[in-house]
């Protein structure tokens, strides 16, 4: 009876979980930026013949400090919300994001990334301008990235489409946020042939920010209430301390540190 | 009237077929092409198992395929882990059938082996094991492959066959993908050659990890190689696609493959590449 009790609980938190992550009231990628960071300069371009507005990159003063900054945008308007597929990125995004990290590491810039993303875009042009190769390239190059990364998911964590631009030093989820391997939803239907199975899957899947700071996928937890301006103070807290701390750790042992954290799965 | 109903019955008795006859013939002497729907007589698929009419090779399981390559074969020790990390239910089971099925420990085949007169590092996926997903341990043993390979200074090749991460381990599945990608990283600084073919068919987070990473990309005539579901596709985009949209021959066109590779050359191919590497100095 009482593990009945416990499993009904787990399902309604994970499925609690997963409509925060995905509210339309949570902060917008612009208006985080606006509030963590001063001076943002937008950078544009994958330079290999893309741009893609499902990522937004650039440079920025942090604490009066210069980083460089990517996020994925789900965009405000209707228009804008096409144009970025509803936040899922295109193979020109994720070399538009590494290009930056690259230009990151080149002038001793730590790098932060904001991640809210269904997952990398399922669609014809992305296969044919290579998706898996683009996330796979990032995957690459970050393990060796001489410069400090802390990634924060803020809402969707999708599946490669989020592991793209989420293999920092330091991996940070907010309590209104999730990270899977896929949506519920495509979860129930692969396994289950019932998407209606949803919640049910959402609570086996281990996608909470508890869940996954106890198995060690993420390092910590930001507070996310409604009130837009106490989250922002909590980001830029939590961030302050991270980076004064992976500042003073030498290139060497920040990437012994970095591989490490993924090699232990 | 009568004599329509003569044909009539003519041909019912035609369509009842031979039960005895049936038992005569066993299973699987005939076989359709997947690609090109063909009908196939099961000796013409021939040693490699490819189809005489359209290249296609016919997914086909890890130990054979090593009977194709290699001279000499060591395989790694088994881990000897079971991993069942969201506790889901019957996963253990699954795993079971597919270790029995396939007689491998995951979804890869791993070790050391000597093709023509080279030493290598040589991991061969089976996409009879659980559709060649990546399970924890599949990244594992990648990873431990590269990492001694990268301590022997030996070349890497991998055979990839998936259809992605293995739901059953959710997030664990996903973070294969990092794992194997720093450690073909570390390989990679070490001046050290790593080359994948890529089969029927390569998906999903294999393609969008350590699949695409090597220095050259090769991939067998038809396979299917993508990131995202043909399905999936088709949903989000609301249109049938073009059917050759992640064929090998598409993908080669799009840049991302150095050659296409026929399973009868594989072998001399992959040793003409790794002789090239040799007299560059940089084995």
């Amino acid at each position: 009876m009482k593990e009945v009790i416990a499993i009904k609980r787990q399902l309604q938190t994970a499925a609690k979980v997963v409509a925060s992550a995905r509210s339309s009231q949570k902060i917008t990628t612009p208006a985080l930026i606006g509030q963590l960071f001063t001076d943002f300069v937008p950078l544009n371009g994958d330079r290999v013949g893309g741009e893609d507005p499902a990522i937004i990159g650039g440079l920025a003063l942090f604490n009066g400090q210069p980083v460089t900054v990517i996020a994925t945008n789900k965009g405000t308007t209707l228009e804008e919300r096409m144009a970025c597929h509803f936040g899922c990125p295109e193979p020109a995004g994720y070399r538009k994001a590494l290009r930056l990290m690259k230009a990151a590491e080149k002038f001793h810039r730590p790098i932060i990334t904001l991640v809210n993303t269904a997952g990398a875009y399922p669609g014809a042009h992305a296969e044919i301008t290579g998706q898996g190769m683009a996330i796979a390239n990032n995957l690459y190059e970050m393990s060796t990235l001489k410069t400090p990364i802390i990634s924060v998911i803020f809402g969707e964590g999708g599946s490669g489409g989020a592991l793209a631009l989420a293999c920092g030093d330091q991996v940070w989820m907010t309590t209104a946020s999730m990270y899977a391997i896929l949506s519920p939803e495509g979860f129930a239907t692969i396994l289950w042939k019932d998407s209606q199975r949803a919640d049910e899957a959402a609570a086996i899947m281990q996608l909470t920010p508890d869940a996954l700071q106890t198995a060690g996928v993420i390092d910590g937890i930001v507070d996310e209430p409604d009130e837009q301006s106490v989250f922002c103070q909590n980001m830029t807290r939590m961030l302050s301390e991270q980076l004064s701390h992976l500042q003073q750790l030498p290139v060497t042992s920040l990437l012994a540190k970095r591989q490490a954290r993924f090699r232990q799965f | 009237m009568q004599l329509f109903n003569a044909v009539r019955n003519i041909g019912k008795a035609h369509l009842k077929y031979n039960q005895e006859a049936r038992q005569k013939v066993p299973d699987g002497l005939w076989q359709v092409c997947p690609k090109c729907q063909q009908s196939i007589y099961h000796k013409d698929l021939g040693q490699y198992r490819t189809c005489p009419f359209c290249g296609y090779g016919f997914r086909t399981g890890a130990k054979e395929r090593l009977s194709w390559l290699a001279d000499t074969f060591e395989p790694t020790a088994p881990l000897k882990q079971a991993a069942n990390p969201l506790h889901f239910p019957k996963y253990g089971h699954k795993l079971r059938q597919a270790q029995q099925a396939t007689g491998l420990e995951d979804s890869i085949l791993t070790g050391f082996a000597t093709i023509g007169a080279h030493h290598v590092g040589l991991g061969i996926m089976d996409p009879h094991f659980i559709m060649g997903s990546m399970g924890t341990l599949t990244g594992e043993k990648i990873t431990r492959l590269f990492e001694v390979a990268t301590v022997k200074k030996l070349p890497v090749i991998l055979i990839t066959a998936s259809g992605g991460a293995r739901m059953q381990e959710g997030i664990f599945s996903l973070m294969q993908m990092a794992k194997t990608s720093a450690a073909i990283k570390r390989h990679a600084e070490q001046g050290l050659l790593y080359i994948s073919l890529l089969t029927d068919p390569t998906t999903g987070g294999v393609t969008a990890s350590f699949a695409t990473e090597a220095d050259i990309i090769l991939a067998e005539p038809k396979a299917i190689i993508g990131f995202a579901g043909r399905r999936v596709i088709e949903q989000t985009m609301h249109e049938q696609l073009a059917p050759d949209l992640q064929d090998a021959e598409t993908v080669l066109k799009n840049g991302f493959i150095d050659q296409i590779v026929p399973r009868a050359d594989q072998k001399a191919f992959i040793t003409r590449l790794l002789t090239l590497h040799e007299r560059g100095d940089c084995h």
